[in-house]
């Protein structure tokens, strides 16, 4: 039942893993990073369905894992933009 | 509950004091947290280290701490063994002398203004805090927050000033440290996927070498190889270090890129020596060994002086991988490899700070930092140029100096174990550390010209203690070394 997903996870890393290191541009691979880090996520997704004990629907350690993890890859996506408006647009850099 | 070991709160309050200090500085303004910094923090972290090492060397074993009293594999384990407390100690000896000469030289010009002063002061200690959980976690997830740490504190620091170029570097490095970040987790994923448990220590005893657990630490390896900036993923680190305020690069340089290597050692030789086959520690090797190599090319062929100390920092990572067949040859038992490795990541430390500080001070006594016209440093800056020059015996590895018992160690392990060719590479490095250090130091001394600015002495006199304590380090027995044996895994309790 998890297969499906599984197998999503593995085309996200793959799309988003080869978007990094193939594109110079740093918004695209901003892009990249971020379907690579739902890849990421969603095998988390699969590992915590397939560790379901104890009655749970789910093991709930790799939950809590994707939960820090959003708001890290959220957060890094944040800084990266302020980044790149101070270089290419909005507020010139103080040179 | 069960039982607490003694000094296990010890091993908490080595992360927690930094996050308090980080926590509090916004509130405390800049002038108020650098107060707390230099004055609180600094003499708390020594003896928080201090009594950590005095621990673990009392009772001859590792501090568990399990924090809120929840065992593994549902709580968070903390681990303080002998390698922990020797860079806990590294950790707040370098941390403290750049709080110390930040307060007393500023950033430098551009970055002095602002809001940039109350983002070093607030970033420093949590970049304190990253390097020290760093160095006690005992679980993957802990070692994720503090590679993210590290990451969201070191990357404001690089672009501190807001120019073009450190902004292009900042963004570069976020760029390498994220993809580092993401393999991690994903690896973090297949391990727990394959094992359920998320303690080192649990699944040293766990794992197979099946093909998920070998995907996960080859994600997770280049995850760090990445992050520690090692050959060939070392393409950020020049810009961002060379670009940073000189009491940043220092940090950078000295123990951000070191976290990532403590955890390489930590993930191969604490949990999956199962996997670590002769071939994949001699790949490890080869990459240093190209690191040395281009590390000390790039470095000779450098016109600005930080510049060559960034490349400087590229090559002498370099040495750090030859731990890998080193001690691997030696088995568990031999000492030597593994010694002179964290040796030789413990005295660059305390020599590539001193160097980056002191090369800091001569680019505000000249007005430049151009390698070729260094001329008036030895008069402008007389005892910076002779912490410059002693940071530089050590990173050569010229007797006595801690860089030398390292790389003496290095040389002899490959020797006995008949691997000669990494003894070539250690030969080789020496020599062209010794170039481009020549390079500087016949421009810094005798040279004409007039220097711009003066230079206080208390800056320069603690880039020379950092120096001489890296010196220092060679000058002690070789048995006073046996507390990062302590708790190493695999060794005799």
């Amino acid at each position: 039942m998890t297969a499906p997903y599984a197998l999503l996870a593995a085309a996200l890393v793959g799309l988003g893993l080869h978007g990094v290191l193939a594109h110079a541009e740093p918004l695209r691979r901003l892009l990249a990073f971020n379907l690579l880090g739902s890849g990421v996520f969603l095998v988390f997704g699969v590992v915590a369905r397939r560790g379901a004990a104890a009655g749970l629907e789910a093991d709930p350690v790799p939950q809590a894992i994707v939960i820090t993890g959003l708001v890290v890859a959220f957060a890094a996506t944040t800084l990266a933009v302020a980044l790149l408006l101070r270089l290419h647009g909005g507020d010139p850099p103080q040179d | 509950m069960e039982a607490t070991p003694a000094g296990s709160s010890l091993v908490v309050l080595a992360v927690m004091l930094p996050v308090a200090a980080a926590t509090l500085a916004p509130l405390l303004g800049a002038r108020g947290a650098q107060r707390a910094i230099v004055l609180g923090l600094l003499p708390a972290s020594l003896a928080v280290a201090a009594a950590i090492a005095a621990a673990v060397l009392r009772t001859g074993a590792a501090i568990p701490v399990h924090v809120g009293g929840w065992a593994p594999p549902l709580g968070i384990a903390f681990r303080a063994d002998g390698l922990s407390a020797a860079f806990l100690l590294t950790s707040a000896l370098v941390m403290g002398a750049t709080a110390i000469f930040a307060g007393r030289t500023g950033l430098g010009a551009a970055a002095g203004t602002g809001r940039a002063p109350l983002a070093f002061w607030t970033l420093l200690p949590a970049l304190w805090a990253g390097v020290n959980l760093a160095f006690v976690a005992n679980d993957l997830f802990s070692v994720f927050i503090a590679l993210e740490l590290l990451t969201f504190g070191a990357i404001p620091l690089v672009c501190l000033d807001g120019s073009r170029e450190t902004l292009a570097a900042a963004l570069r490095y976020l760029m390498f440290a994220l993809l580092g970040s993401v393999l991690w987790l994903l690896g973090v994923a297949l391990l727990h996927g394959t094992y359920g448990v998320l303690d080192l220590v649990l699944l040293r005893g766990a794992v197979r070498p099946d093909a998920a657990t070998i995907l996960a630490a080859v994600l997770m390896t280049v995850g760090l190889l990445a992050k520690a900036a090692l050959f060939p993923l070392h393409l950020w680190l020049p810009a961002a270090h060379a670009g940073a305020p000189a009491a940043v690069s220092a940090v950078l340089s000295a123990l951000v890129v070191k976290a990532a290597f403590f955890l390489l050692v930590r993930l191969w030789f604490g949990t999956l020596p199962a996997l670590l086959t002769p071939a994949l520690a001699g790949l490890l090797a080869a990459l240093g060994a190209a690191a040395i190599l281009v590390g000390g090319v790039m470095a000779l062929r450098q016109a600005r002086l930080k510049l060559l100390v960034a490349y400087s920092t590229v090559a002498q990572l370099g040495y750090l991988l030859l731990m890998w067949p080193l001690v691997l040859g030696t088995g568990p038992e031999g000492t030597g490899a593994w010694l002179g490795g964290v040796l030789q990541a413990v005295s660059h430390a305390l020599a590539k700070a001193a160097m980056f500080l002191a090369a800091g001070l001569i680019a505000v006594a000249l007005g430049h930092d151009r390698v070729a016209a260094l001329g008036p440093a030895g008069r402008a800056v007389p005892i910076g140029v002779l912490a410059f020059a002693l940071a530089g015996l050590s990173l050569m590895g010229i007797p006595p100096s801690g860089g030398f018992t390292a790389k003496w160690l290095l040389l002899r392990a490959a020797i006995e174990t008949g691997q000669w060719w990494w003894a070539l590479v250690v030969v080789g490095g020496g020599l062209l550390t010794g170039g481009y250090l020549y390079r500087v130091l016949s421009s810094a001394i005798g040279g004409d010209g007039e220097a711009t600015a003066s230079v206080p002495l208390a800056p320069q006199a603690v880039a020379l203690g950092l120096a001489m304590l890296s010196v220092l380090l060679g000058l002690l027995p070789l048995y006073s070394f046996g507390l990062v044996q302590i708790g190493r895994p695999g060794m005799a309790p």
